[in-house]
């Protein structure tokens, strides 16, 4: 092609290209593949992936996840295959400092036997202390998280009828919650599992409720008292986040694409609100073990001869200047808990309700 | 300011009415009667017993009668303590958990408020994050735990502090100790919360223009202010050092109405049980109601709905 006489255009010969360090095919147009690398959007993250980022950043919550998931590990599966059962009780054994082997047993290493050590020694019955600390922490952890969900169930649906039902259904819903709210809850719980005991023993001597005496009837009537009266935090807390939510424009979009009242709370509010519903559940976690511990160390818990952490306590109290580490280990144990609890729900508050920290 | 405090007030009454009407359903769903575990008796002294205390009426009457005897003051007879009115045994151990409880709320105030003013001021130094771990603690450990541990060192191991009653001066240090902890730690974490929220508040740093000394300006701007969360929390701490008195007074032995209560529920004394829980459920609303009109007293800039 004929260069036009009037362009300014410079000429520029192929060999001088190679001098710039220009090559013929930089002045081809860019491929879809070039043009790609070039964005640097950063990839869009969902909630969840957002969340989890947040939180395995914050060490102090990671440590008590994985205490968590350790303690949670030693309460559900080594038990199922440990030597030692927690009823067990074990002739001659009886009051053996950790790691001490009976008589008996002493004689059975003698002969070249394997015996399994009483990491932590045992009870004054003769009860291998490791296993029973093991079933201990199993029914703590059981009474903290179905606690949490009862709570989380009843607390939810509670607090979206009111919110979203306004007027003077929320009205008479909140007075009740304001009347439960000032009902001072241990005595009533002192008293409900007091009053259950009896039912609940009549309704596991029926067929088809045996399940209630392995639990132990202070156990179910423990749950119930949670389900009557501790859902009312969760509840003023949906129904304050939902007040909120149900004026923005995706609830209106809802209506008027004819969503019904059902859906657009399970839908839309409930889903917005779900940073909040993970952080109260967590943190309800600690609270309930707290409560189920109080009333197991004053003899109103879990049913003999299933130990929970808060009767072993009860129980080494009266050996106590001779034998503390039965009282020792599972008060360690039950605080770690505790503390774990609470860290890791302070961790996940940050990561995924970042509003809710004041 | 008058319609609220009725609102309130009709608010606790209810509240006192359904702890009243649960705990007398609960009572009479429990079966096996308070004199079951007595000696071999006749079935006619069981119902002599039955009469006398009036637990052979029909379930509405003993209701009323209850309810109308209470509003009056009076919980009828311990079945338990032979000739012991429960109104008599409130009065007289009342006083021993309240003095303990109120000390405990008074050690929390006095050492929770200055070192939640202290963390807020040294925010992110080495005072800071050692009062965080501590409280942190003592929000996670339960009071059993703390009052067993104590027991063991001081009383068992060092034996420099009786393990139980109340006989001296020496022996209120461990029990007050265990009860104030938590809320020691829960008032210091609020104070820090508030006191830092206060410390960015304009109204300080115009303080800090116009010359105001940092002692006064502590004092007199930043401590008033922060401190009102902490007036909201005094409601729920009485009621914790209440509660969290059943435990302490069984691990110290101190005989106080906790201990009461709980002996009350292992022997079925049924009027004991209901006067102790109507006495305590009383106690605790009206403390609530009180701190909650001063609350708004205290602080103008809550609107009374």
């Amino acid at each position: 092609m004929n260069k036009n006489p009037l362009s300014f255009q410079v000429k520029i010969k192929p060999e001088d290209m190679e001098i710039k360090g220009l090559k013929p095919d930089d002045f081809e147009p860019a491929s879809s593949e070039e043009k790609e690398s070039l964005v640097i959007m950063r990839e869009s993250v969902g909630f969840w992936k957002d969340g989890f980022r947040r939180l395995r950043k914050n060490k102090v919550a990671m440590v008590c996840l994985v205490i968590i998931i350790v303690i949670i590990f030693f309460s559900f599966v080594v038990p199922s295959f440990y030597p030692y059962s927690y009823e067990e009780q074990i002739k001659g054994a009886n009051n053996l400092a950790p790691m001490e082997y009976s008589e008996e047993e002493q004689e059975r290493i003698d002969a070249g036997e394997d015996v399994f050590p009483h990491i932590f020694g045992t009870d004054k019955l003769g009860r291998d202390y490791a296993i029973r600390v093991m079933m201990g922490s199993r029914i703590s952890l059981l009474v903290g998280m179905v606690a949490a969900v009862i709570i989380l169930v009843i607390g939810s649906i509670y607090g979206s009828i009111a919110a979203f039902a306004g007027g003077w259904v929320d009205l008479i819903m909140m007075r009740v919650v304001d009347i439960i709210y000032t009902i001072p809850d241990i005595l009533l719980i002192v008293l409900l599992s007091f009053a259950l005991k009896a039912p609940l023993a009549d309704l596991a001597a029926t067929p088809g409720f045996d399940w209630i005496r392995t639990l132990g009837e202070n156990l179910i009537s423990i749950f119930i008292v949670f389900a009557l009266l501790y859902w009312v935090g969760m509840a003023r807390m949906v129904r304050s986040q939902i007040l909120q939510l149900k004026e923005a424009e995706f609830v209106t979009a809802a209506k008027a694409l004819g969503a019904k009242t059902g859906r657009i709370i399970r839908k839309h509010l409930l889903t917005n609100c779900i940073g909040t519903l993970i952080v109260i559940t967590t943190l309800q976690i600690p609270a309930s073990i707290f409560t189920e511990s109080f009333l197991s160390f004053l003899g109103l818990g879990v049913a003999v001869p299933m130990p929970s952490l808060g009767s072993l306590a009860s129980e080494a109290i009266n050996g106590l200047g001779t034998y503390p580490y039965l009282l020792f280990i599972p008060s360690i144990v039950i605080s770690l808990i505790i503390l774990s609890f609470n860290l890791l729900g302070d961790g996940l508050r940050d990561a995924f309700d970042p509003k809710l920290k004041n | 300011m008058a319609k609220y405090l009725i609102k309130r007030i009709i608010l606790a009454i209810v509240t006192i009415w359904a702890v009243a009407t649960i705990t007398f359903c609960l009572m009479n769903l429990v079966p096996g009667g308070p004199f079951l575990s007595e000696k071999a008796i006749s079935p006619a002294a069981t119902a002599a017993l039955e009469a006398k205390y009036g637990l052979d009426k029909p379930f509405g009457e003993r209701y009323l009668t209850y309810m109308t005897d209470a509003l009056h003051g009076d919980f009828g007879m311990s079945l338990k303590q032979r000739g012991f009115s429960v109104t008599d045994i409130i009065l007289t151990k009342f006083p021993v958990s309240a003095k303990i409880g109120g000390l405990a709320v008074l050690v929390a105030l006095a050492v929770g408020i200055p070192l939640g003013v202290i963390a807020a001021y040294k925010r992110g130094k080495f005072i800071d994050s050692l009062l965080s771990v501590l409280t942190t603690l003592g929000i996670a450990v339960p009071s059993f735990v703390l009052c067993t541990v104590l027991m063991y060192f001081f009383g068992v191991k060092l034996a420099i502090l009786p393990t139980l009653g109340l006989n001296s001066w020496q022996s209120y240090i461990m029990p007050v100790l265990a009860l104030a902890a938590y809320p020691t730690s829960y008032i210091t974490r609020l104070m820090r919360s508030s006191m830092l929220d206060v410390l960015g508040q304009d109204y300080m740093r115009t303080a800090k223009a116009k010359g105001v000394t940092q002692k006064k300006a502590l004092f007199k701007h930043a401590l008033r202010n922060a401190i009102l969360p902490v007036i909201t929390y005094v409601g729920p701490m009485v009621a914790y050092t209440l509660t969290g008195s059943f435990v302490v007074e069984k691990i110290f032995t101190i005989p106080g109405l906790g201990g009461e209560f709980i002996k009350a529920i292992n022997g079925r004394d049924y009027t004991m049980i209901m006067g102790t829980t109507i006495f305590l459920a009383v106690f605790m609303v009206i403390m609530l109601l009180v701190v909650d009109i001063i609350y708004k007293i205290v602080d103008p800039r809550i609107k009374l709905k």
